[in-house]
């Protein structure tokens, strides 16, 4: 399973890499292959803003639906759009060209609460 | 259910052995992929798969009055079946309401009806309810049996590359006992996929003798292992039904769109007047296929509109991998049940535009 020691994770399986008071945010390795070939993914405006826990997103992989949740408050500054067309993208590269969004902090001390990879590492392997 | 108390096929520590990802399914440990749904479905549509559907259960009858019972217990006609002819049949309640769909098959001296695991203990219950004193000698033969599916285009050659019986003779909805790779075997010209397949009837004990044959002849075909998560979507592009989904003991077989297996005029059957009732008042709903307009895709439960009211609702959906688009089979009223009618499917709150269409979806 390949978690990354560089990002920080949430128990609903999505990470964030943290750049100032910008976080990109995806889907875990664990998480695209839970949930099976990803045929499409819906993914918010830039512009719009959410609250850490809101549902921004939505994965459809052949047979299941999945939310995507915000691990961070603060305001869509970027989307991928590789992921219209090419949804698969999440499966094979989940950590760098399947990424959701870039998030502009609102309050980048929430980062400090994320998992670290040791800590989800823990959380899957009890799953 | 405690994963101890689950059920495991005689090929479990094989299909972890290819890497399957294993879920609990109708009571059993079931792999629902190895590679990938798509991949796999992709497999069965070009090439050729091998599925392990063992959780499948099989009754056995036979005595003196067995085809006078099953022809009270079904609702096809067991009297029209010949010797070595399978037929796809129903179990229904009093109120037209469905027990499960089924395969009859006819052998020389007795029958055996081939049902879905998950309903396996609720069937035989309603059987051994209805079942005579005498005359008939019922046996639940599933835990002896391994049933290996092996469909697609190049099935029928690769499996007369491991038996010299005349595989290609069998007529679609036939079986014969044979041999395959030196083990006996019923071979069944059926499947749940639409392409040309056999099912594989044999004793549990040969069950890794005979999946390591045709492994080892598929290497020449392309073959692979196909887990239950292609099976539904393959089925799905078909729209056959699956019980749980799409009929159950609330839908009759005419909405349903079972009427051709449905004979009314065979004479009495449990569940016939219900359903001869229900088709005088006329049929309130019928069960359609349809396809997503825009990128969403039809799930189970998802509620179905025109003009504002709600007209009816998704039971089984997926993207399919052939059309590349959202697919969807559902209960619609009768009156906005016409193939070309647009109507909008409510997903997670949002509203998308889909469209009635012929079925199957995809023509093999």
């Amino acid at each position: 399973m390949n978690i990354p020691a560089d990002l920080r994770y949430t128990k609903d399986h999505e990470w964030a890499k943290i750049d100032g008071d910008i976080a990109t945010v995806g889907i875990t390795d664990y998480a695209q292959g839970e949930l099976g070939d990803i045929v499409f993914v819906e993914l918010p405006q830039p512009g719009d803003t959410f609250d850490e826990g809101d549902a921004f997103g939505t994965i459809e992989a052949v047979k299941a639906v999945s939310d995507m949740y915000m691990p961070l408050n603060g305001e869509i500054t970027e989307i991928n759009g590789v992921l219209e067309d090419e949804p698969e993208t999440v499966n094979n590269s989940p950590y760098e060209d399947g990424w959701m969004i870039k998030i502009k902090m609102s309050d980048p001390s929430q980062a400090d609460n994320l998992l670290s990879a040791d800590q989800y590492n823990e959380i899957i392997g009890e799953g | 259910m405690q994963e101890s108390e689950l059920k495991r096929t005689a090929l479990y520590e094989v299909h972890k052995s290819w890497g399957a990802k294993i879920v609990p399914f109708a009571g059993f440990l079931m792999p629902v992929q190895y590679k990938g749904i798509m991949a796999e479905h992709k497999r069965v549509r070009t090439t050729v798969g091998l599925f392990d559907v063992s959780h499948m259960g099989e009754f056995q009858f036979s005595g003196p009055d067995a085809e006078k019972f099953l022809n009270k217990m079904t609702i096809n006609n067991v009297a029209k079946l010949d010797i070595g002819q399978v037929q796809y049949s129903a179990m229904c309640y009093n109120d037209g309401g469905i027990v499960d769909d089924l395969l009859t098959y006819r052998f020389d001296d007795h029958y055996v009806l081939v049902v879905n695991a998950s309903n396996l203990k609720k069937d035989r219950d309603w059987i051994q309810e209805h079942i005579p004193e005498q005359g008939v000698d019922f046996d639940d033969i599933s835990d002896d049996i391994t049933l290996l599916a092996v469909q697609g285009p190049r099935s029928l050659d690769l499996l007369k590359t491991i038996s010299s019986e005349s595989i290609e003779d069998i007529p679609f909805y036939h079986f014969i006992i044979g041999q395959i790779a030196g083990m006996d075997a019923v071979i069944s010209r059926t499947g749940y996929t639409g392409e040309l397949g056999f099912e594989l009837y044999i004793s549990r004990s040969n069950s890794l003798e005979l999946w390591n044959a045709v492994v080892e002849a598929g290497q020449n075909f392309d073959l692979e292992p196909i887990g239950l998560g292609a099976r539904d979507t393959l089925r799905m592009e078909m729209k056959y039904c699956l019980y749980g989904n799409d009929i159950d003991a609330t839908t009759n077989p005419l909405e349903a769109g079972l009427g051709w297996i449905t004979k009314l005029k065979k004479g009495n059957f449990i569940g016939r007047d219900a359903i001869i009732a229900a088709k005088e008042r006329g049929l309130k709903r019928c069960l359609v296929g349809f396809e997503a307009i825009d990128k969403s895709i039809p799930r189970k439960g998802y509620p179905l509109f025109k003009d504002n009211l709600q007209i009816g609702t998704t039971t089984s959906g997926t993207h399919s991998p052939m059309l590349n688009r959202g697919i969807g089979i559902g209960y619609v009223s009768k009156n906005h049940a016409e193939v070309g009618n647009e109507i909008l499917m409510e997903t997670r709150g949002k509203m998308n535009p889909v469209k009635i269409v012929e079925t199957p979806f995809y023509k093999p």
